[in-house]
């Protein structure tokens, strides 16, 4: 496979799996937290935050670009903090795109967390502090292994669909070839050349080819974590 | 080891207003389903946090709302058996009997093999809670509490949610447990037979109000708490003594009121047992009958005497210094002129001594 791709075909397939593997891995101890409130913690502003989790679902993924372009650009108010304090850049370059990824990612990684935390029994909870373990404990001990294959189910969909981002990355990073130009930006950029056909259908077949492997891993492997957590 | 309890707390449906001490020994706390049973217990935990109340347990203060005092759950040193059991599913019985050890402290409390011995539960230390019956997964669950080094035992309705069958397989354990094991046992239950069964001190509630409590003994031969308990459920306990098997198959007893013969009880000669009988299957004669089937004749005394508002009457029997009762009509309390004092006759039929009724007496 890696022969059949060009150099510049190869390095946006290599972009897309850098940016979406940074997106999930980092986004997912926060998707985790905001799951675990959402679904446990009753407190004031928890429709807000639900709302806010959601909106990137809704909202045009143009909007959801332009708004990061405004806050995280380099004249936004968190982009200027960001470059002045850490040297940190986002606008136009790969971290953005990962940026942009995890925050279209997000609403899908909470949801499915948020229903496997649902699902946990609290009564298993209680049981877990009246032995002596302190709330953390139980999270680490009682609720996270009971909820892993809602993790990994959250993962990989969020993975999944950081691959496939295309609106809010272009206009947050643009695309520029080597830098931001992710595999559905190379395809776009393609298919405006004459006689681009071939390599974005080339590209096309990787991203189904990378889909299908995800969703098949997550079968197996939430599957596998099911059965060990199920008791039997 | 004594636990002090003073709670109140309003449901929508009832208020809870309970205050009790529980001693050493097992403290059943006793009533019908909602008389807040289990609120109590929850609060014990710290599990419900309800709007006033003070909990101590000899020195320690779990709970004074007054002083704005509450100890989380997980620093209370309860051990809870809940009715539903809650193993941890994703862990094998082993890993869920250790859990409470990493916070109890290493070296601390009882020895997991000794616990597993007395809960009989060596064969199933390798598998998951899913493979287990209901019976054994709630002995890993008292398990699991004891080995988490507690101050006290709670256990809410422990064994409501097991058939006869299961119920009978676990007594025992818990009869063990409370004679081998030097920890106080809050026990909630609903059943009569229960409660005879294990309790050394009974709360009994009602309607979120504790209406009497005391030793178990007393409480429960009190013919004035009978409707409360429920009339066919009503009846007292006797010790006894087993003194020989017989060759026709029956056991032979001593009571302070003479031998007592039941159907073969399977201990050793000498072992004291707890016998409840219930009120309805005794009855009283005013001259030693004869020519009568019942084996079981024992000499007694009337005490009180508590007419029901019906037709029936409830009838203290003291037989040696205990205590036994029986459930009459008002017309056989007139017609042999039973009165306080009176020298009477129990009568008891062998066989209406049911398995379940018979248990090791406490020490």
């Amino acid at each position: 496979m890696f022969e059949a791709l060009s150099a510049e075909e190869w390095r946006a397939v290599a972009l897309s799996l850098r940016v979406s593997v940074w997106a999930t891995v980092l986004s997912l101890p926060l998707g985790i937290l905001v799951a675990y409130a959402l679904a446990r913690w009753d407190f004031r502003g928890r429709q807000v935050l639900n709302g806010l989790v959601h909106l990137p679902l809704i909202l045009p993924p143009v909007v959801t670009g332009y708004l990061l372009l405004i806050t995280f650009g380099r004249k936004g108010y968190v982009g200027q903090f960001l470059d002045q304090w850490f040297g940190i850049v986002l606008a136009f370059r790969w971290t953005g795109a990962a940026l942009a990824a995890a925050v279209m990612a997000f609403p899908l990684m909470v949801r499915a967390i948020r229903l496997a935390i649902e699902s946990v029994d609290p009564k298993l909870e209680q049981a877990a502090s009246t032995l002596g373990a302190p709330r953390l404990w139980v999270f680490a001990t009682v609720t996270l292994p009971l909820i892993l294959p809602g993790i990994i189910a959250g993962a990989i969909l969020a993975f999944a669909k950081a691959m496939g981002e295309f609106g809010a990355t272009i206009t947050f990073v643009s695309n520029i070839p080597g830098q931001t130009q992710t595999l559905p930006s190379a395809i776009y950029a393609f298919l405006q050349v004459p006689g681009g056909d071939a390599q974005a259908f080339r590209l096309v077949l990787v991203a189904i080819a990378v889909a299908m492997t995800a969703l098949l891993l997550s079968e197996w492997v939430s599957r596998a974590v099911a059965r060990r957590i199920s008791g039997q | 080891m004594t636990l002090s309890v003073a709670l109140q707390h309003a449901f929508a449906s009832f208020a809870l207003d309970a205050v009790f001490e529980a001693p050493s020994g097992v403290t059943a706390l006793f009533g019908r389903s909602g008389s807040g049973k289990s609120t109590v217990v929850n609060a014990v935990a710290g599990l419900l946090r309800p709007d006033r109340g003070r909990i101590t347990l000899d020195g320690l203060t779990l709970l004074d709302t007054d002083a704005g005092i509450s100890l989380p759950p997980h620093r209370r040193g309860m051990g809870y058996v809940f009715q539903d059991g809650r193993l941890f599913p994703h862990l094998t019985v082993r890993q869920n009997l250790l859990y409470g050890r990493w916070f109890s402290g290493k070296g601390q409390g009882a020895d997991l093999s000794r616990i597993v011995d007395l809960l009989g539960i060596g064969a199933l230390l390798d598998r998951r809670p899913g493979a287990l019956s209901g019976g054994e997964k709630q002995r890993v669950a008292i398990g699991r509490a004891i080995l988490s080094n507690p101050r006290i035992l709670l256990m809410d309705e422990p064994l409501a949610a097991l058939d006869e069958a299961r119920k009978a397989e676990i007594l025992p354990y818990l009869e063990r447990l409370r004679d081998e094991w030097n920890l106080p046992i809050l026990y909630v239950s609903h059943s009569v037979a229960e409660v005879a069964r294990l309790a050394t001190t009974v709360v009994l509630m009602e309607a979120g109000r504790v209406v009497t409590a005391g030793p178990a003994a007393e409480v429960l031969s009190d013919p004035a708490i009978a409707p409360t308990l429920g009339l066919r459920e009503a009846g007292a306990m006797i010790t006894a003594r087993v003194t020989a098997q017989e060759g026709d198959g029956l056991t032979r007893l001593e009571t302070g009121g003479g031998p007592v013969f039941l159907p073969r009880v399977d201990v050793p000669d000498g072992a004291v047992l707890r016998l409840r009988i219930l009120a309805q299957d005794v009855m009283v004669a005013t001259e030693r009958p004869t020519g009568i089937s019942a084996l079981n004749i024992l000499q007694a005394r009337v005490g009180t005497i508590h007419l029901g508002d019906g037709p029936g009457a409830m009838v203290q029997l003291r037989v040696g210094d205990e205590v036994m009762l029986a459930r009459l009509t008002r017309r056989s309390v007139a017609a042999l002129d039973l009165k306080p004092g009176r020298e009477v006759y129990a009568v008891l039929k062998a066989v209406s001594v049911a398995q379940e009724n018979v248990g090791r007496a406490p020490w």
